[in-house]
């Protein structure tokens, strides 16, 4: 069966992509999504017998792919707890965004090309979730990355999403470095890249040293911190983070199955996969648990000033997998994997919620010239409102009901507080970012769906309103988002709106958001057990994490003000929002005019973009040029073949005075070399 | 196929068919051209079915003495063969790619090309050591020949570079061989490939031959005379001096250096990865300000054949494997890239990158060839070349942790000047309007480029085809190298035994503290 669900989608990207315009719009979705769709059932179909806690791990191998000496790395396809979580995740969010593309990408004429792409990374997806060694599970991670650089650069006209489809991929490749290095040095000290032996052999290398770049170092600090790299780079954590809010650049069905609910998350999945290896390194936990924690904070400041709504998720898909990995640090995986598996679900009901509101704004991505809309898109605004009390984690923590956010936030808040140490801080940190996450959520929802129409000042409505027919044009997308709203005149009707009046998405892009409002409120309730309960986890994983029972147990005893605080910050996060863009609309103003600093610190993402241009971008291109022009040219060719060249031309000047056609200069040189011959034959 | 000499017949076809060339019209020496590499390409899959896996380390062994020592002396190990494999299916396409692009001189040129066929076979299956001398040297002529006159508006200076460059080198090696043959008192290959020097004379030995190698591969910093070469030569030219004769240099290190050597070339082995480290990070960063695509893919060759001479220079099996596999899909992926200049090129007759973009417009088909060719260059794994650069990186890691770390670079590198190269190539608005005017590949380009892209992924998903006939010749030079081989620098000690008892919860949540 597992071949089925990985290979469909392959062959329906095959088929989709070769066919592409011969085949036909129509015939190349529906091929791509009834394969999803098929896909889906039978990863369902596969995931509930592992949650009724009756199926074993299963290996289908295929063929062999690299074999040298001991090196040994199969095709094959792994089955076991995680692999199905995740069958489920991808496939499930998958075929609704095939479904909802249908709608929001109607007006697309390469509709063929764009399928082809996603069922391409469903694939990738999926080959990297069923790897039983990691070479096949790099090969599925640059495999996203191939689809996630193509689907960026979808839009291949437009300056902005090419430049971002490159960063994606080159930063990618960053972290891909680390990854390869903690595979060879894995397969240096294990003699074997197969999961399941690695992870049987890791722990008694514990106290072992390892040989590194002339230094020594505890050998499994070393290999998880380098494959944690790979990590960073694929999950976007702080410092290797720069691609993804660029990536929004691709069309916005793409960032909410990419950017937000899978490819992102394979760094976490890769480090729950390889716990057993982890928690031989303390250290590298410790490490794990820091950089999510900064990431998590990091990102929520950012996001919480952000005014295009998709980079406001995409910081926040940022932050939330800070939170993964600071959970993954703390030693508590299957709080992790839980909100890996929640935050799939509402992050991407909120990217395709997202994206109806851009479809009914006519490609307007910034929230100033929202406002007021959930009258015009009401189920839009109905199912966004979920996601983000999802996103929020709204329960009440006395009965613990609650959304899908409230029970793994909270569960991995607990488990950081529980595990003390490095999780304290961590835990002081993931409530504060609870707050702002809170925050830029509400305020998301609040300047986008309340307050009065601002739409007049916006170029794409005015685009709207002048050229009716001008359609074509705007399929594309083709513009520079931000500039020049205000040369506008606004011919304002009064209200704000201009006359323009938003429709509500079709059905396609409807159902989607409906199902995955399913999962928004009812993926926490229903599975919480067997993720993160002390005798459910145990059943429920089967050892394919290292699932600490002990651990989610200390995590259900913790006081009742560490229970409470995610509530509380929550509801703060909610009041602030309300306060300063719903009851004292000018705030936010005298906010900035106040930390003017502070804002434009936040505005330009800490600036990490100027600082790496400045440290690595512009060095590269000088660099080269000094290599190429003083190196290749100015040195090696001067002195080399030219100078040999030049050698020779000065000799031939010399040789060709000697050669001067007088007999009586040749009879002199004879002269001289008959004397200098038979003085030394007479002096030997 | 007892006794039939059919390496000798696979130099005999494009032989005969090379002479009837400078007799004929212009299109009859295109079709005999065609004819007589497809036959020999047959001739290959003939080869490679008879040849025994994991039998003989020689087959298809023949030998005519022609005076003193000197022997027409030929044979094949696997990976002679893989390479002969390389250079026959690239032939026929090489040809093909010259159909239109070439019209004066047709039957000279042809004749050109299959003189070169002739001594790159005869490279690799030359068991006398003049006799490889000879093919290894005599293929600088045609090349020249083919740069100097159907070359780009600098061919001359690039042609007189070239030479005087792979010259040089084989000076030396040429005394290095005379006193090689005279110390162990035989021509034969085989016989010097067992034979211990006195590891003193090696370095001397080494050195020669690697002056002569190192400008073949070529290795920074004698790799000039290669993006000058590339840029004169005609699109066929490029293809085949990017796809084969930059291997001789490879193969030169595999069946000479190492073997012979063994000793010496441990000693110089810390060299050797100096001068691929330097040339991976710096032929990288010049190739990302390549103005010419001709000269950036130049430059990504040399990157990429530092990346065999580290693979090489591991000494371990997985190493040796990866090496050769980068020469083998670097065969294949350049050559493509070649061919995918070329088809624009044609079309508009500059290689400035500037003067395109937008291609994906109004040429799909390309565009999308020329991505998979661009991922393959980059190393996606399930092409070619992930599988060759991942074995060789995998190898020196075993041996020195910084040169893996500075060769894997590599990988973001080539990614950056690449991916960069495709965007202001196929991406982008269509900004010139003749470039937005050039139609799609014709059905022969298409002809061309396809078995290339199938071979690609073939080698990228199933390279098991590939290894398997190598396997043992590599496993027996990695043997040969044993006793010289430079111990790692990871060095593993075991830390104290724990105590068995400890809970694992215990330990999880502890690890707060732990440190």
């Amino acid at each position: 069966m597992i071949q089925y669900i990985v290979l469909l989608p392959l062959l329906a990207a095959a088929i989709a992509g070769l066919g592409n315009k011969a085949l036909g719009k129509l015939p190349a979705k529906i091929v791509t999504t009834g394969a999803l769709f098929i896909a889906c059932a039978l990863s369902w179909a596969t995931f509930i017998p592992f949650l009724l806690g009756h199926a074993e791990a299963t290996v289908t191998p295929l063929f062999t792919w690299i074999e040298s000496g001991s090196f040994d790395a199969q095709w094959a396809l792994r089955v076991d707890t995680m692999t199905a979580v995740m069958l489920v995740v991808i496939t499930s969010v998958s075929s609704l965004v095939h479904l909802y593309s249908w709608g929001y990408m109607d007006e697309e004429p390469d509709q063929p090309r764009f399928f082809a792409y996603l069922s391409l990374f469903t694939f990738a997806m999926l080959m990297l979730v069923t790897a039983n060694n990691l070479l096949q599970m790099f090969f599925g991670w640059e495999g996203v990355g191939l689809a996630s650089y193509l689907l960026i650069g979808f839009w291949f006209r437009k300056p902005s999403a090419n430049a971002a489809a490159i960063k994606a991929f080159v930063v990618n490749r960053v972290g891909d470095l680390g990854f390869m290095m903690g595979i060879f040095g894995t397969y240096l000290v294990f003699n074997t890249i197969s999961i399941p032996e690695i992870l049987a052999a890791a722990p008694s290398m514990a106290g072992s040293t390892i040989g590194f770049l002339g230094h020594r170092f505890d050998t499994m600090t070393v290999l998880c911190l380098l494959l944690f790299v790979g990590a960073m780079g694929k999950s976007a954590q702080l410092g290797l983070h720069t691609w993804l809010p660029d990536a929004m650049e691709g069309p916005t069905p793409v960032s909410a199955l990419i950017h937000a609910a899978t490819m992102v998350t394979a760094g976490v999945f890769m480090v729950c996969r390889l716990s057993p290896m982890f928690e031989v390194s303390p250290t590298a936990l410790t490490v794990v648990t820091y950089v999510g924690a900064a990431t998590c904070l990091f990102a929520a400041t950012v996001g919480t000033v952000q005014t295009d709504i998709k980079r406001v998720i995409a910081y926040s898909t940022c932050s939330q997998l800070g939170y993964m990995f600071f959970a993954a640090g703390v030693g508590a995986y299957g709080a992790a994997m839980f909100h890996l598996f929640t935050h799939a679900f509402f992050k991407a009901l909120l990217f395709l919620g997202a994206g109806s509101v851009i479809h009914a704004m006519h490609h307007e991505q910034d929230m100033r010239y929202y406002g007021g809309l959930r009258k015009s898109i009401p189920i839009t605004f109905w199912t966004m409102t979920l996601g983000t009390l999802a996103i929020t984690g709204v329960g009440l923590p006395i009965i613990g009901v609650g959304f899908a956010g409230f029970y793994s936030k909270d569960g991995i808040l607990e488990a950081a507080y529980a595990a003390g140490g490095a999780g304290t801080g961590a835990f002081i940190v993931g409530v504060f970012a609870a707050l702002l996450t809170s925050f830029y959520s509400w305020r998301l929802v609040f300047l986008t769906f309340f307050g009065k129409p601002r739409w007049t000042q916006s170029e794409h409505i005015q685009h709207a309103l002048h050229d009716a027919h001008g359609h074509d044009d705007h399929a594309h997308a083709a513009h520079d988002h931000g500039h020049g709203h205000d040369d506008h005149h606004a011919h304002d009707a009064g209200d704000g709106t201009g006359g323009y009046h938003p429709h509500e998405s079709p059905l396609v892009m409807l159902i989607p958001l409906l199902v995955l409002s399913l999962g928004a409120v009812f993926a926490g309730f229903v599975f919480h057990d067997q993720f993160i309960g002390p005798e459910g986890g145990i059943e429920f994983w089967k050892g394919a994490l290292a699932f600490n029972s002990h651990l989610m147990h200390e995590a259900h005893m913790v006081p009742t003000w560490v229970k409470f605080s995610p509530f509380t910050v929550m509801l703060t996060g909610l009041v602030i929002a309300w306060l300063a863009y719903i009851k004292n609309t000018d705030w936010p103003r005298r906010f900035v005019a106040t930390f003017g600093g502070l804002y434009q610190f936040l505005l330009n993402k800490w600036y990490f973009d100027e600082l790496y241009n400045f440290l690595f971008v512009k060095p590269a291109f000088a660099i080269g040029r000094f290599f190429w022009k003083f190196g290749d040219v100015g040195f090696i060719d001067r002195f080399g073949p030219n100078g040999l060249a030049a050698l020779v031309v000065q000799g031939n000047k010399i040789t060709r005075r000697l050669q001067s056609g007088y007999l009586y200069t040749y009879a002199l040189v004879m002269l001289i070399g008959l004397a200098a011959a038979a003085t030394w034959a007479m002096t030997r | 196929m007892d006794g039939f000499p059919i390496l000798s017949l696979m130099m005999a076809v494009p032989m005969a068919g090379a002479i009837a060339c400078l007799f004929s019209g212009a299109n009859n020496a295109r079709w005999i051209a065609l004819i007589a590499t497809l036959v020999d390409f047959v001739l290959g899959i003939v080869l490679w079915m008879n040849f025994d896996q994991g039998g003989l380390q020689w087959q298809f062994q023949e030998y005519a003495p022609i005076f003193g020592r000197f022997a027409w002396a030929l044979g094949i190990d696997g990976i002679a063969l893989m390479l002969i494999a390389l250079t026959v299916f690239l032939m026929p396409i090489c040809i093909g790619a010259s159909w239109n692009a070439i019209n004066k001189r047709v039957g000279e040129y042809m004749a050109a090309f299959l003189f070169m066929e002739v001594l790159m076979i005869g490279v690799f299956t030359a068991q006398d050591l003049y006799l490889f001398y000879i093919m290894f040297e005599a293929g600088l002529i045609p090349m020249y020949l083919i740069i100097g006159i159907w070359g780009g508006a600098d061919r001359i200076y690039a042609s007189y570079k070239f030479f005087l460059y792979t010259l040089l080198g084989s000076v030396l090696m040429l005394i290095a061989m005379m006193w090689m043959v005279h110390e162990a008192g035989s021509t034969a290959i085989p016989v010097l490939m067992a034979y211990n020097f006195d590891p003193q004379i090696q370095t001397w030995l080494f050195l020669a031959f690697f002056a002569s190698f190192a400008v073949k591969m070529p290795m920074w910093p004698v790799h000039t005379w290669l993006p000058d070469a590339h840029v004169q030569a005609p699109t066929a030219g490029s293809v085949i001096l990017a796809g084969v004769l930059l291997k001789m240099g490879g193969y030169g290190f595999i069946r000479f250096s190492l073997p012979m050597f063994p000793e010496a070339s441990a000693q110089l082995a810390p060299m050797v990865w100096g001068l691929s480290m330097v040339a991976v990070v710096y032929t990288s960063l010049v190739a990302l300000v390549q103005s010419d695509m001709k000269k950036l893919i130049a430059y990504s060759s040399v990157a990429h054949m530092a990346i065999v001479t580290i693979g090489l220079f591991a000494f371990n099996q997985a190493g040796i494997e990866g090496a050769m596999m980068v020469m083998l899909g670097h065969g294949l992926v350049s050559g493509a890239l070649f061919l995918c200049v070329g088809v624009i090129y044609d079309r508009l007759h500059t290689r400035e990158i500037a003067r395109y973009g937008g291609l994906s417009i109004n040429m799909p088909k390309y565009a999308v060839l020329f991505l998979l060719f661009t991922m393959a260059s980059v190393g996606l794994p399930g092409t070619s070349n992930f599988v060759g650069e991942f074995l060789s990186l995998m190898g020196i890691y075993q041996v020195s942790t910084w040169a893996a770390l500075i060769c894997t670079t590599g990988i973001i590198l080539g990614a950056a000047y690449m991916l960069y190269l495709y965007r202001r190539i196929c991406y982008g608005d269509q900004v010139n309007a003749d470039a937005a005017a050039m139609p799609d590949l014709t059905g022969r380009e298409i002809w061309l480029l396809a078995p290339i892209t199938a071979a690609v992924l073939w080698m990228g998903v199933y390279p098991e085809s590939f290894l398997a006939p190598m396997r043992s010749d590599i496993r027996a030079l990695e043997a040969r190298l044993a006793p010289a081989a430079p111990a790692g620098d990871s060095n593993i000690k075991m830390g104290a035994p724990k105590p068995t008892g400890e809970a694992h919860h215990e330990e999880a949540s502890a690890h707060g503290e732990a440190h």
